[in-house]
């Protein structure tokens, strides 16, 4: 490249990590502010989940809201009640099921550690079959602390942890 | 027809496979040989003043502890009398066996599994005896006595992943 001058300049190209790194932002957080959740529910924790997507707690504001039954259209998990051992194999089966990237969202004691249910049947922690981003304690947890563990993970995704 | 006429008649047909029987709170139980439940109940079915159409329950007890056998009891119902049955059959428990009797009610499909499920039991004859309830590939069966109940950590129906 010449200068006004006539004088050859050697210029460097704008380091590309800064564009790499500004775009990956860009890209988390349109993931972070669109997650798509797909409601695992089996007991007690689905209602409240119910309750937060509903009119009064609204996790719309947060940008959760539309719900999709199907794993190929949503891309968190939210696993909501007791997995039993017959049940494992369906729940890593639909999680394999989501498309990359995805998540998944451990509500309430049974999918955390199985919580109450110390039995032959249930699998204790769901962690066992599928990887878990954040868990949320409660029997059930109630709907604001579905909000917050929400609100963590997508922290998490904007630190692109 | 009242339910010492139903014995009458049982006894008369099988004579030695009815054991015992006995009533209590007006719910009649009739204790019956194990070889012979395919044939009984076929009989209670099909016989017009009997009438039990309605298989509405097998289940299994286990009694190895007292006497070394596991028992399978089956509820009747006859809707045309509006009269309930109890029909106990005793296995061993070294050779848990009996007949089943999904030829005879269809209703005892899914009865006779899960009672092979949580027991043990086997039903020779039954079309498809699978476990019902708990994973193909899990370990005992959990309604048995000497079964341990608490979680199984080595046991896990899919391949654990790394943490």
């Amino acid at each position: 490249m010449k200068s006004l001058a006539g004088k050859k300049t050697e210029t460097k190209a704008p380091p590309l990590e800064i564009l790499l790194g500004t775009a990956e932002k860009v890209v988390r957080w349109g993931q972070e502010s669109s997650l798509w959740p797909l409601p695992f529910g089996t007991a007690c924790c689905a209602v409240e989940f119910m309750a937060t997507v509903a009119s009064h707690f609204d996790l719309s504001r947060f940008g959760a809201e539309l719900v999709r039954f199907s794993p190929r259209q949503a891309d968190m998990m939210i696993v909501a009640g007791t997995i039993t051992n017959k049940q494992a194999a369906i729940l890593r089966r639909i999680y394999e099921q989501m498309a990359q990237p995805k998540w998944v969202i451990a509500m309430g004691a049974c999918t955390v550690s199985g919580g109450l249910f110390k039995s032959y049947s249930v699998l204790q922690g769901i962690d066992k079959v599928i990887p878990v981003d954040v868990y949320i304690p409660g029997c059930p947890p109630r709907p604001e602390a579905l909000i917050y563990g929400y609100l963590k993970l997508r922290e998490k995704i904007r630190e692109g942890k | 027809m009242k339910h010492e006429d139903i014995v009458k008649v049982l006894s008369k047909k099988f004579g030695a496979d009815i054991e015992s029987h006995g009533e209590f709170r007006g719910e009649m139980t009739i204790s019956v040989s194990a070889p012979a439940i395919d044939k009984i109940l076929q009989f209670l079915k099909t016989e017009k003043n009997l009438d039990f159409n309605f298989l509405s329950d097998i289940c299994g007890v286990d009694y190895v502890k007292d006497h070394g056998s596991f028992e399978v009891v089956y509820h009747l119902l006859s809707m045309k009398n509006n009269v309930r049955l109890r029909i106990k059959a005793n296995v061993p428990s070294d050779k848990p066996e009996i007949p089943s009797v999904t030829p005879i009610y269809r209703s005892a499909n899914w009865f006779e599994r899960e009672t092979y499920d949580m027991f043990g039991i086997t039903f020779s004859g039954h079309p498809d005896l699978r476990r019902i309830l708990n994973p193909d590939d899990f370990p005992g069966h959990p309604l048995r006595k000497d079964f341990d109940g608490s979680p199984k950590d080595e046991y896990c129906p899919v391949p654990i992943i790394k943490k």
